[in-house]
């Protein structure tokens, strides 16, 4: 683990790949400053629930949580990709919308809403996208089961 | 509608995804639903007049388009809040084709996985595969050994096949429109495509072809012969569009100046493909991020200048000009080999050592019922498929299967172009922005 850091948060590489790990309460911040810095995109906004994996390695001082917002920003100016990873706690499943900042965001974040249940502060449509409106849980979190349809072989008795 | 300022409580209920009608909204919250569904804040949605709250709640109407409607291409709902024939508000509502894919990918081994993303965008399911494999490789740490026949392979079916949907999107274009000689015509030449497709792979669509470590077969003997007979056939034919379409009167009134969109709004809609070309920004991932041997080619990236339909229109004409272009280089250039990894790890034995080693048919039993392992980390992979950047995220733990599978899908993305898009025009043309736009709701909805 290297130990640079861009706009104050360690900076990392994932097989090869840029990756930024930011804590929660600078999340906007630094969204606004690396748009600042020509990362004119966010080309793709999604989370992962780490329920049953949490032993994941992590640089010093970054507290693995059970979710993990990942961001990936494009810079067209500068031929560059940069992926923002945020850690967000199962008790506390709130983040900032990124939509002042990408408007682009908007249909993603909806997607992590209704698949994770991590709520968008300041989103201004925040619903269902995928499911049905009235769908109870959240279909990508770990403790959602996959769901199976009982098969009953012939001539078995139960 | 809940109160506003306590947005996160996102509750659910019934019709809560739904363009609400404006005598349940406050003022306030019509701006905040207008800003939401054009992508703007408050304050600039307060600044459109036509946008704003004081149009008379008895002179606009609330349609339905969709879900099932011939022009929608397939279960894309839209509502539009109608004054007369101009579209005040438009929201489109998804969800309709919602599978559960990126579920059903966490179960699936990376062996398997092929078979699940090569549903999404089912017009060009190869570069799907492409981009899964390509993720995957990255994880393995091998996308550097992949043997030159293969790759180069990839970059021929991949071309093929922004080709076929390319051409798929003229048929569907031009029916949209009314040209409906022209949906005979793009559907007959996309045939010839997927017929070569089905001579390589087995199959027409879905083909689980490139897989993790390179491809799953070798191409026919004669393939050359049935390549060069595509790439001899099309040039008429796709003149044969431009005497039918590109010079014709009706077809350029009905086309152009519809379903404008500047280049900040492109970008900042995270819009890309023809879309975001459209606007005159000259962005293709093969020329300004390569991968396979795409920095070895010679070809154009065509951009717009009007960000209109007409302007996406022809870009996706010009575009299959240029993927012809490369096809003929990759035709010079293929290489003999192997077409896939010799790593024991990923690759099965070849049959015929089956039948002599006890220890193939066990390694061969194995690959296939348990899979190979992925070390642990996460990588994301994006390469230009013909509706823009498809990208895969794949977090590993370890294990045979990936841990979390995301796929980028552009279509979800650039579908929320499609309300700037429309505002202000007329619902005669919803349809013509709509397949302009040419969403696959497959990968839209995963």
């Amino acid at each position: 683990m290297s130990a640079t850091e861009i706009h104050g948060s360690p900076h990392i590489l994932s097989v090869g790949q840029d990756v930024l790990l930011v804590a929660k309460d600078r999340y906007i911040e630094t969204m606004r400053n690396l748009a600042l810095d020509g990362f004119e995109m966010c080309v793709d906004l999604t989370a992962v629930d780490f329920l049953t994996h949490p032993g994941r390695s992590l640089p010093q001082g970054i507290d693995a949580e059970r979710f993990e917002v990942v961001v990936n920003l494009l810079s067209m100016s500068l031929h560059k990709r940069l992926r923002l990873r945020v850690q967000v706690s199962e008790a506390d499943p709130i983040i900032d919308s990124a939509f002042e900042i990408y408007p682009g965001t908007e249909a993603m974040e909806r997607e992590v809403f209704d698949m994770f249940g991590i709520s968008f502060r300041n989103h201004p449509d925040l619903t269902r996208i995928l499911m049905p409106e009235d769908w109870d849980g959240h279909p990508l979190r770990k403790d959602y089961s996959q769901g199976q349809i009982p098969v009953q072989f012939k001539g078995a008795t139960t | 509608m809940t109160d506003i300022d306590d947005v996160v409580s996102a509750d659910t209920f019934e019709g809560r995804q739904e363009l609400q009608p404006r005598k349940v909204l406050t003022p306030r919250e019509v701006l905040r639903e207008v800003g939401a569904v054009l992508r703007m804040s408050e304050t600039d949605a307060a600044l459109l007049s036509e946008t704003t709250t004081e149009v008379a709640e008895d002179q606009t109407m609330i349609i339905n388009m969709g879900p099932q409607h011939p022009s929608t291409h397939g279960v894309l709902r839209l509502m539009l809040e109608l004054q007369g024939e101009t579209v005040l508000r438009c929201k489109p509502i998804i969800g309709y084709l919602h599978t559960g894919m990126e579920k059903t990918g966490e179960s699936l081994t990376f062996m398997q996985g092929g078979t699940n993303v090569t549903r999404m965008d089912y017009v060009s399911p190869l570069n799907n595969e492409l981009v899964f494999s390509m993720a995957t490789e990255k994880l393995l740490g091998i996308d550097g050994d992949i043997p030159e026949r293969a790759v180069w392979m990839r970059m021929l079916l991949s071309e093929l096949n922004r080709m076929s949907s390319h051409l798929l999107f003229m048929a569907t274009n031009g029916m949209d429109i009314g040209a409906v000689s022209m949906m005979l015509y793009g559907w007959r030449e996309r045939e010839e495509v997927l017929r070569f497709f089905q001579k390589v792979t087995g199959l027409r669509m879905n083909h689980n072809f490139i897989r993790p470590g390179g491809v799953a077969a070798d191409l026919p003997p004669e393939w050359r012969d049935d390549v060069l007979a595509i790439l001899d056939m099309l040039p008429a034919r796709l003149a044969e569009y431009d005497t039918l379409m590109s010079g014709q009167p009706i077809w350029r009134d009905r086309l152009q100046g519809v379903g404008v969109i500047t280049q900040q709004e492109a970008i900042a809609l995270s819009a890309t493909g023809p879309i975001l070309r459209s606007t005159g920004v000259s962005w293709d991932l093969r020329r300004d991020m390569p991968y396979l041997h795409y920095d070895e080619m010679e070809f154009d990236v065509i951009v717009g200048k009007h960000g209109d339909s007409y302007d996406r229109y022809a870009i996706r004409l010009e575009e299959i000009r240029e993927s012809m272009k490369i096809v003929r280089q990759i035709l010079e250039r293929m290489p003999s080999g192997d077409f896939r990894i010799q790593n024991k790890k990923v690759t099965p034995p070849p049959r015929a050592r089956i039948d002599e080693s006890m220890e193939a048919l066990i390694h061969h039993f194995k690959i296939f019922t348990e899979g190979f392992k992925v070390p642990e980390g996460e990588v994301y992979m994006a390469i230009e498929s013909p509706r823009g950047e498809i990208g895969c995220y794949i977090a590993s733990d370890g294990s045979a299967t990936p841990y979390r599978m995301h796929v980028r899908a552009p279509s979800f993305v650039n579908i929320q172009t499609l309300p700037h898009m429309m505002r202000g025009g007329l619902v005669a043309d919803a349809v013509a922005v709509i397949s302009s736009v040419d969403p696959v709701l497959g990968e839209v909805d995963r």
